[in-house]
């Protein structure tokens, strides 16, 4: 019990939080980095671009079919080879971000593929261009329609990104292992509270993410 | 590229060898843990709906490296001696079966409740009933999504490159700094992955698109 005491003091509960923020800050940048990316994707995979819409497809495809750790790797001590060399956030939150994009496009893809094509051509019998239509009228409804994916998807980035503890990324189980590595009677009070802290988050978004499939349906 | 694969044929066949061997027990005991905590979700009685949830939301929620790095931290200290593999392994399949039991779940829920009111009546048991009746139905419905999960869980062996597990990524990365040469290395451990989780994934649309 006093192990617990000890271990839960406030210095580091602290450097706890502090890591939990860095785990956040990473998520939330990527995720909306890769929003914003895997929306385009998606769009141009849907709307069959001769070749390209081909060529996007298949490098999605390949993406969201290799582990994240991989591409993890790829970005920290790869690129350095190919003459640029990212710091340990910038690689985590660029390998991230182009996992979480290549997902994304396919949520997206598929939520532009479940509006009913008669909104499209309503809206093309109204007047409007194809790219209007898609942008004002289709893309929206297929948003509403995917956003408890994207939350579900959001859950899963925020429990990856401690993954990047493998290149030393200052995330939660990160600063959780400094601590325990400086007194191993810290281990279990370390992993129990970093199974916490992220059991809050990530329960909280899934709530929150049933809720949003309850009001949107 | 060539060169690695070449030079280094023997310790990325271990290393694919060991993937689908984690892959593969973790799927066959996270299907069976992951139904029975469907099963107790189902269940009439009230404490066992509670205990399907709680394990339920638990292991979605915490990362798989958690538990992974749990097993092979603390269970070897107080507990048995195990080896990486086993840790992975096991974190894998706790991870996995939560994720199992969900699916599995909205399955069962997705066949008819007529279903099992017509088998009770006709004087099966509850366990009849939900054994040779509603199961095999729910099952036809999760396929697909248990085929994703698949998919899911080679990728997710990976982490037993953290807890030295000879997977195809701790195989990459002992590679990438014995031939210096990360690119190729790493690219040669992505075309395996793709090897296994490529056609599948082609195939579960196929199958999806199917029986839709």
């Amino acid at each position: 019990m006093q192990n617990f005491i000890d271990a839960y003091s406030w210095v580091n509960i602290r450097f706890l939080l502090d890591g939990l923020w860095v785990t956040v800050e990473v998520s939330l940048i990527s995720i909306i980095a890769s929003f914003i990316i895997g929306s385009i994707l998606g769009v141009l995979r849907y709307v069959k671009i001769k070749y390209l819409s081909a060529v996007v497809g298949f490098v999605v495809d390949i993406v969201r079919n290799l582990p994240l750790i991989l591409i993890i790797f790829f970005t920290y001590f790869g690129l350095p080879h190919l003459g640029f060399k990212p710091g340990i956030l910038f690689a985590a939150m660029l390998a991230m971000t182009i996992f979480e994009s290549a997902m994304l496009a396919e949520i997206v893809r598929s939520g532009i593929l479940a509006v009913d094509y008669g909104q499209m051509e309503g809206a093309r019998a109204n007047g409007m261009t194809y790219v209007q239509a898609l942008w004002h009228i289709v893309f929206p409804q297929a948003i509403k329609k995917t956003i408890p994916t994207i939350v579900s998807q959001f859950i899963s980035l925020i429990k990856d990104t401690s993954l990047a503890t493998i290149i030393v990324l200052p995330e939660l189980l990160n600063h959780a292992q400094i601590i325990y590595g400086q007194n191993s009677a810290f281990i279990i009070p370390m992993f129990l509270m970093v199974a916490f802290m992220y059991f809050v988050i990530c329960y909280a978004l899934s709530v929150l993410s049933r809720i949003l499939d309850k009001k949107l349906a | 590229m060539w060169y690695i694969l070449t030079h280094y044929w023997s310790e990325l066949v271990q290393g694919l060898g060991y993937t689908l061997l984690s892959s593969i027990i973790a799927l066959v005991f996270s299907t069976i843990i992951g139904t029975m905590f469907a099963i107790f979700e189902v269940l009439p009685n009230r404490a066992m709906r509670i205990i399907g949830r709680v394990y339920i939301e638990l292991f979605r929620n915490i990362p798989l490296l958690v538990i992974a790095m749990f097993f092979y931290v603390i269970i070897p200290m107080y507990v048995a001696k195990i080896d990486g593999f086993t840790a992975g392994t096991i974190g894998l399949t706790i991870y996995t079966s939560s994720f199992i039991a969900e699916t599995v779940r909205a399955g069962i829920l997705s066949v008819d409740t007529g279903q099992m009111e017509g088998a009770r009546s006709n004087g099966l048991t509850y366990w009849q009933a939900m054994r040779y009746i509603v199961l095999p139905q729910a099952f036809k419905i999760v396929i697909p999504p248990l085929g994703n999960q698949f998919i899911n869980l080679v990728k997710n062996s990976s982490v037993l490159a953290f807890v030295a597990g000879f997977d195809l990524m701790y195989q990459g990365n002992s590679i990438a700094s014995l031939s210096l040469d990360t690119i190729n290395s790493y690219m040669v451990v992505g075309v395996f992955y793709l090897i296994i989780t490529l056609p599948l994934s082609y195939y579960m649309r196929h199958l999806e698109k199917r029986l839709a």
